[in-house]
């Protein structure tokens, strides 16, 4: 029943000729929300026959990869500016969250135990704390006995949308490092070890004593990794978490950029994390491949109204149901075929 | 050996079933003897002329897509240290720097153990122990690059930081030039584990090649030389070594090549960051590390091409190391002819 009401949309919709065959949607970009991607296609294969095939080569390549038309849909960390989508035509909208957390390597400290906050953040990765027993340090954790021990800060050696939600952060907070080091995927760093990857990261962290290093949260928990809170917004130490994401996202105005663009650090809100991150899609707004792009638009509804249990499983976020009315109502009004038509229509 | 004085065509006629006019069947045999002859010539010739083909493709490959880098920095890309893909300003002088110093650190421990452990597999081991250490080291070269840097980074790296490091850094404290090659903190990894992590890689090259030419001294040179009363090492160092240096050149060559271009085991330990610095325990970064770690996130042409451009700097390292042992070699064996 469900394949050939598919079918059949595909068919009236796209004009194009329907074949008995499933249809394959193809992404490729970020790597931050792969296995929640894989395991929403898992499931929604299991539901429908039709099979996603997401490849995670990062936001980088995935920009490059919808703007050569090779894929169905593009993933990026690192949202495009307003500019960017117009010029290639491109709609943008958040698919889930996560977020950036602090973990150390430091021995008799717990998970949790550490408070950090941004511009201490930002002054280790300036190189100008250098001991953890620094004054700076100190003062946020009192209770805490710090090592006289040298800080290895290590961060990205690649260039990867987590480096530039925390970099954002970081240049939110401290005007130093907006102006010495800037925000983007990749960055001069003055100081630390770079490691590829999330896993690169968290395996250089878990081997170097005294270091710090930033990862998804989902690797510090899996990892069981000693991770940081950190002092917020409205000045509250809150510890990483789904709650805290949520809580950023609650206080975000979703639509104050265009394609959704808004980079969650530094959200207002007592129970806020500062170093909340969204992952976005990018589509065109008029496919060439049509089939494909309506039941790419049908996984993503999908993934948005019955897939929140499954991304919780994994540690991501949900995004809030308000933001994802808006979002479907973008899709109604933006993506279209060549006769015009909605592309998406809740309806069916 | 009877038929040593029959023709090629009639040998090859033996096989032939059906009888038929000899002369015919000659010339035919011979028209076919000359195309598989020509056949093969041409596929020899097309194999070589592939691999140039090849080379040069490679090496046009390399300078169209360095050209935007190379036309936007100059030369000065070679002398720049800064590596900002924000401001988009790139320079390879970090990674050159890494390269030679980690490929140095190396070479300056390999060579000597390399020859030591060949001259005692091929002069002083006993005979039951020569081959499951001649096996041992043959394995050591067989180990995926991706193992060496794993146990680098979970085992070498961390022992390093624990005691290694803070040794030399208290004993070399206050002597001039040594406190600031090994100036601290303690990371663990850096250049100088990466240079000990590509002497062990190294090290099986160097050896097998080693013993293979100290196998292959005549034993009446040695023999004549500890008849006259000479010490192991001095047969060591003035009859084998004067005998084998070309073949030793060649492997400390091999083994050079191999340091300049690993890049797994490199990215894992060396710290992967553009700086320059004097300690040896500094993070840095080498070309071939930078190039794997970077170009699949590297966003913008220009970030791209500067990249590819590190690729054709050490492609033309690689192609020097290669001309001057090519003229060491042919200046010895000149002084060995005299």
């Amino acid at each position: 029943m469900k394949f050939a009401k598919i079918a059949l949309t595909a068919s009236a919709l796209a004009l194009t000729s329907w074949t008995a065959h499933a249809i394959d949607i193809s992404g490729a970009g970020a790597t931050f929300p792969y296995p929640i991607y894989a395991k929403w296609a898992d499931a929604y294969k299991k539901e429908t026959g039709n099979s996603l095939n997401y490849q995670s080569i990062g936001s980088g390549g995935g920009i490059k990869q919808i703007k050569a038309k090779t894929v169905t849909f593009g993933a990026s960390d690192a949202p495009l500016t307003g500019k960017d989508l117009e010029e290639s035509g491109l709609v943008q909208f958040p698919m889930v969250m996560g977020s950036v957390t602090p973990v150390v390597n430091l021995e008799g400290i717990k998970p949790g135990e550490m408070v950090l906050d941004g511009p201490t953040l930002a002054n280790i990765y300036l190189g100008q704390i250098k001991s953890w027993d620094d004054a700076a340090i100190a003062k946020l954790n009192p209770s805490l006995k710090l090592p006289k021990q040298a800080i290895v800060p290590v961060r990205r050696s690649d260039g990867s949308g987590t480096t530039y939600n925390f970099a954002y952060y970081l240049a939110e907070v401290s005007p130093e490092w907006k102006a010495k080091v800037g925000v983007n995927t990749a960055l001069q760093w003055p100081v630390g070890i770079g490691a590829k990857g999330n896993e690169g990261v968290a395996g250089n962290v878990a081997q170097t004593k005294g270091s710090i290093g930033y990862v998804e949260y989902a690797y510090a928990k899996e990892n069981k990794m000693t991770f940081t809170k950190l002092i917020n917004k409205a000045g509250k130490a809150v510890a990483p978490g789904s709650d805290t994401v949520q809580a950023a996202a609650a206080s975000a105005d979703w639509n104050s950029q265009p394609g959704f663009g808004v980079i969650l650090a530094n959200q207002p809100g007592d129970k806020s994390w500062p170093m909340a991150a969204a992952t976005w899609i990018l589509m065109y707004k008029k496919p060439e491949k049509m089939a494909e792009s309506a039941e790419a638009l049908k996984f993503f509804a999908w993934a948005y109204t019955k897939g929140d249990a499954m991304a919780d499983s994994l540690d991501y976020v949900p995004m809030p149901d308000n933001v994802v009315k808006d979002i479907m109502k973008m899709w109604s009004a933006e993506i279209k075929d060549a006769s015009g038509k909605p592309l998406y229509s809740p309806t069916n | 050996m009877a038929s040593g004085e029959q023709d090629v065509s009639e040998v090859a006629l033996k096989g032939a079933s059906a009888p038929m006019a000899v002369a015919a069947s000659r010339a035919a045999v011979l028209r076919r003897l000359r195309l598989t002859d020509a056949i093969f010539h041409g596929l020899t010739r097309g194999a070589s002329l592939a691999v140039l083909a090849l080379l040069s493709g490679v090496i046009i490959a390399l300078i169209y897509g360095a050209a935007p880098a190379l036309s936007t920095f100059g030369f000065g890309f070679l002398f720049d240290e800064s590596w900002n893909p924000v401001t988009e300003r790139f320079g390879a002088l970090a990674p050159i720097f890494g390269t030679l110093v980690t490929s140095f650190i190396a070479m300056l421990i390999a060579v000597p153990v390399g020859l030591m452990v060949a001259f005692f597999l091929t002069e002083l081991c006993p005979k039951m122990l020569r081959r499951p250490i001649g096996i041992a080291i043959e394995l050591l070269a067989g180990i995926p690059s991706i193992i060496y840097g794993i146990w680098g980074l979970f085992v070498f790296a961390p022992f390093m930081q624990e005691h290694v490091q803070p040794l030399f850094i208290n004993t070399f404290a206050n002597v001039p030039v040594l406190s600031t090659l090994f100036a601290g903190p303690p990371y663990g990894i850096g250049m100088f584990t990466a240079g000990l992590i590509l002497a062990i890689m190294v090290l099986p090259f160097v050896t097998s090649i080693s013993r293979d030419v100290f196998d292959a001294v005549p034993p009446v040179l040695k023999e004549a030389a500890y008849g006259v009363g000479c010490t192991t090492w001095e047969v060591f160092r003035y009859v084998v070594l004067p005998f084998t240096r070309v073949g030793v050149i060649g492997g400390f060559m091999l083994g050079l090549g191999r340091a300049l271009g690993e890049t797994m085991a490199v990215t894992f330990v060396i710290g992967n960051a553009h700086h320059i610095s004097a300690s040896l325990f500094a993070p840095g970064t080498t070309i071939s590390a930078s190039i794997a770690n970077e170009f699949t996130e590297a966003v913008g042409d220009l970030y791209t091409s500067s990249l590819v451009a590190l690729g054709l700097i050490l492609f033309f390292i690689t192609f020097c190391v290669l001309a001057i042992a090519r003229y060491l070699l042919l200046r010895l064996q000149q002084q060995g002819g005299k």
